[in-house]
C-alpha cells in the first residue's frame, strides 16, 4: 500500500479550480438536467455526493493506514440518530445532521479505542463485522422499531440561523430534489474541503507517518494512539452525516439500508478513485455508481461484467482513477 | 560528571526465559556508552526497555532520577530518549526532507487544530521545522539528496536518515539501534565520525552493537551483556583485557574483539 502525497496546486490555481467545479455542479448540471428533462438524475448525483462523504471517511482512515469496511454501520448509526430525533422528539433536520455526526464519534470512540490497535486483516474484519453488528442491534433495538424500521419521516424544514432563512422548508418545495441536491453538494464540498486542509497540513504528514510505520512514529514522539482514535472519529463523524443526509432524501431508515455491501462500496470507491488522492474517493464514487446503473442493460452479465471491470482497473491502476492525470499536475 | 540515564537492576521475562537479567549502569551526560554481547545476549532487549518498547518484569530505567519505565513511548521520546531502528525504519513513501520535518514533531507549539485552521503558532513552527531540517541534513551530509523519496535510498544513507531523525526530535540521549551493522570499512569510518559530531552537538548516545572495532573505536564506555547478565563494564582499554569477556567471545570470533 503505497501511497504518494496529492501533488500541490498554487493558491490561485486552487481557487479557480474548487470556483469552477462548484460553479459545474450548482449550476451547469441543474442547467443541464432541467433542459433534458432527465430530472431522475438528481436522486442519483445526490447519491454519488452522499456516498462519496462517507466514502472521504474510509479514504482517511486509508490514510492511517487501516482498512475500513465499517463505513455502513456509521451510516446507519447516524441515519437512526437523525430518524429519531426528528420523529420521537421533534428535532429539527439540520441540528439532528450535526448530532448524528457527533454521535457517532462518541461511538467511534468506544468502539475504535480496543479496535484500531489491530492492523491489516486484523482490522479489517472487525470493521467488516460492525456492520452487521449495528444492523443486528437496530432489528433488535425498541427504539429502532426493529425490521419495519421507520417510514414517514419528514423533510428538513426551514434551515434559520440568527433569523436570517438559509434554506426554505423543504416541504413547500415544487422541486424538493433540487434542494437535496443543492445540500448535498455542498455537504460534500465542505467535506472535501476539510479533508483536504487537513491532508496539507501538518496532521496529513503525522497520519501518513502512521500509515507508512507506526513505530517509528512513536519513537519520534507521535501520540499514535490519540491520533489514530482523531482520524477513525473524523472518518466516522463524514459516515454518519452522509446517512443522515440519506435517511432525510429517502424519508426512512431500515436495518438493511446500510449493509456490509454498502460497506464494502465505501471502501471500493476509495480503492477506484485513488488512496493518494484526497479527491479521489469522489471520482470512485461517482465511477462505480453510474458504472453499475450503465452495466444494468447488460441484464444477468452486469455483476460479472462489473467485478471483472473492477478487477482489470486495480490491476492496470493500481493507484487509482487518479494517477492518471498525476503526470500533467506534477508539471503545473 | 552527573548520571543523566541510568538502568537499575532491570530484568525482563518472556514466559520462562529470561533475556535481560538485573541489569544496571548509568551513563553520564554527553558520553558515548555501547553495550554489546555476542547474539542472543540481550541487547534488543535491553535497548527496547530503556526505550520502552517494552516494559521491564523489575527493575526501572531512569532520566535525571526520574522513572521513564513503563511510560509509552512517545511520552519517554518527549522527555527526551530517543531511539533509531536496527531494521532500515524510516517513512518510506516520504522525501529525505519530509521524513526530518516529520519528526520535528515534538518541537511543536501549536495545536492539531492550529495546524488544521493555519494558525501563526503553525506558520511558525512550519518554517522552522523547514530550517532546522535542512541544518540537519546538511550536517549530516545529505543536503544534496533532500528531495528523494528515502525508499529509493542505498543502505548507508538510510542509516544517515535515521540518525536525521532522531535527532529532528532534538533527543537528551539518543538510542542507536547497530548504526554500524551492515557497512563496510569506509562506510563504517564515516559513521563513527557522525557519531562523534553528534555527541558535539550535546547529545548523549547510547548504542548496542556488533562492530567490535568501531566500538572500541568510539565508545567512553562499554558494557557486555552475556546470556541476559551484565558481565563486565569499563572502557573499551578494560573490556579488551577482561578474562570474562574474552571466554564469551572465545572460539567464536575472538579477533572480533579488536585482541
Amino acid at each position: 500500500m503505497r501511497m504518494s502525497g496529492t501533488p500541490k496546486l498554487s493558491g490561485t490555481h486552487k481557487l479557480a479550480a474548487t470556483a469552477l467545479s462548484l460553479a459545474i455542479l450548482l449550476l451547469v448540471v441543474p442547467w443541464a438536467i432541467a433542459a433534458s428533462g432527465r430530472s431522475d438524475l438528481y436522486y442519483t448525483l445526490t447519491s454519488v455526493a452522499l456516498l462519496s462523504v462517507a466514502s472521504g471517511g474510509v479514504w482517511l482512515t486509508f490514510y492511517i493506514g487501516r482498512i475500513n469496511i465499517g463505513q455502513g454501520a456509521y451510516a446507519l448509526i447516524g441515519g437512526y440518530v437523525s430518524a429519531i430525533l426528528m420523529v420521537d422528539y421533534g428535532v429539527s433536520f439540520w441540528l439532528t445532521l450535526p448530532l448524528a455526526g457527533l454521535f457517532c464519534v462518541a461511538a467511534s470512540v468506544v468502539i475504535g479505542l480496543p479496535i484500531l490497535k489491530l492492523r491489516g486483516v486484523y482490522f479489517a474484519m472487525v470493521t467488516l463485522v460492525l456492520t452487521e453488528v449495528v444492523r443486528l442491534l437496530a432489528l433488535a433495538l425498541p427504539i429502532t422499531h426493529g425490521a419495519s424500521g421507520m417510514v414517514e419521516i419528514p423533510l428538513p424544514g426551514a434551515l434559520t440561523i440568527f433569523g436570517v432563512t438559509l434554506l426554505p422548508d423543504f416541504a413547500t418545495l415544487r422541486n424538493p430534489r433540487l434542494a437535496f441536491y443543492i445540500t448535498a453538494v455542498i455537504l460534500m464540498a465542505l467535506c472535501y474541503a476539510g479533508l483536504y486542509r487537513l491532508v496539507h497540513s501538518r496532521i496529513g504528514r503525522l497520519c501518513m507517518s502512521l500509515q507508512q510505520n507506526e513505530e517509528l512514529a512513536s519513537s519520534i514522539g507521535v501520540n499514535i494512539a490519540s491520533l489514530r482514535l482523531i482520524a477513525y472519529a473524523i472518518s466516522s463523524f463524514l459516515g454518519g452525516v452522509g446517512g443522515a443526509m440519506f435517511v432525510a432524501i429517502s424519508q426512512s431508515i431500515y436495518p438493511s439500508s446500510f449493509t456490509v455491501t454498502d460497506s464494502v462500496n465505501f471502501m471500493l470507491n476509495c480503492f477506484l478513485g485513488g488512496l493518494g488522492y484526497v479527491f479521489g474517493p469522489i471520482i470512485g464514487t461517482f465511477v462505480l455508481y453510474f458504472g453499475w446503473d450503465f452495466l444494468f442493460q447488460t441484464g444477468e452479465y452486469q455483476l460479472l461484467i462489473y467485478s471483472s471491470l473492477l478487477i482489470l482497473l486495480m490491476l492496470v491502476l493500481p493507484n487509482g482513477l487518479l494517477s492518471l492525470r498525476l503526470p500533467s499536475w506534477r508539471k503545473g | 560528571m552527573s548520571e543523566l540515564l541510568k538502568v537499575s537492576h532491570v530484568t525482563r521475562r518472556f514466559g520462562g526465559l529470561v533475556a535481560v537479567n538485573d541489569i544496571s549502569f548509568a551513563i553520564a551526560e554527553r558520553e558515548i556508552v555501547s553495550v554489546i554481547g555476542p547474539n542472543g545476549a540481550g541487547k534488543s532487549t535491553l535497548f527496547k526497555l530503556i526505550s520502552s518498547f517494552l516494559r521491564p518484569s523489575g527493575g526501572e530505567v531512569l532520566l535525571r532520577g526520574e522513572r521513564i519505565s513503563g511510560l509509552a513511548p512517545h511520552i519517554v521520546a518527549r522527555k527526551g530518549v530517543v531511539r533509531t531502528f536496527q531494521e532500515t525504519t524510516i517513512f518510506k513513501g516520504m522525501t529525505v526532507r519530509d521524513n526530518v520535518i516529520i519528526a520535528h514533531h515534538l518541537r511543536s507549539t501549536a495545536s492539531l487544530a492550529g495546524f488544521f485552521l493555519g494558525s501563526a503558532a503553525a506558520r511558525r513552527d512550519e518554517h522552522q521545522f523547514g530550517s532546522s531540517a535542512d541544518e540537519i541534513l546538511d550536517f549530516l551530509d545529505l543536503g544534496g539528496i533532500k528531495d528523494e523519496i528515502a525508499s529509493n535510498l542505498p543502505h548507508g544513507l538510510l542509516r544517515a536518515l535515521g540518525i536525521a531523525i532522531g535527532l529532528a526530535t532534538g533527543p537528551t540521549v539518543l538510542l542507536l539501534d547497530e548504526p554500524f551493522a551492515g557497512m563496510n570499512h569506509a562506510e563504517t569510518k564515516r559513521a563513527v565520525e557522525l557519531v562523534r559530531a553528534v555527541r558535539e552537538r550535546g547529545v548523549t548516545v547510547l548504542l548496542v552493537e556488533h562492530d567490535m572495532p568501531a566500538v572500541m573505536r568510539i565508545s567512553d564506555r562499554v558494557v557486555v551483556l552475556n546470556f541476559g547478565e551484565k558481565i563486565a563494564e569499563g572502557t573499551p582499554a578494560e573490556i579488551q583485557r577482561n578474562e570474562k569477556v574474552i571466554e564469551a567471545y572465545l572460539g567464536s570470533e575472538d579477533e572480533t574483539i579488536g585482541i
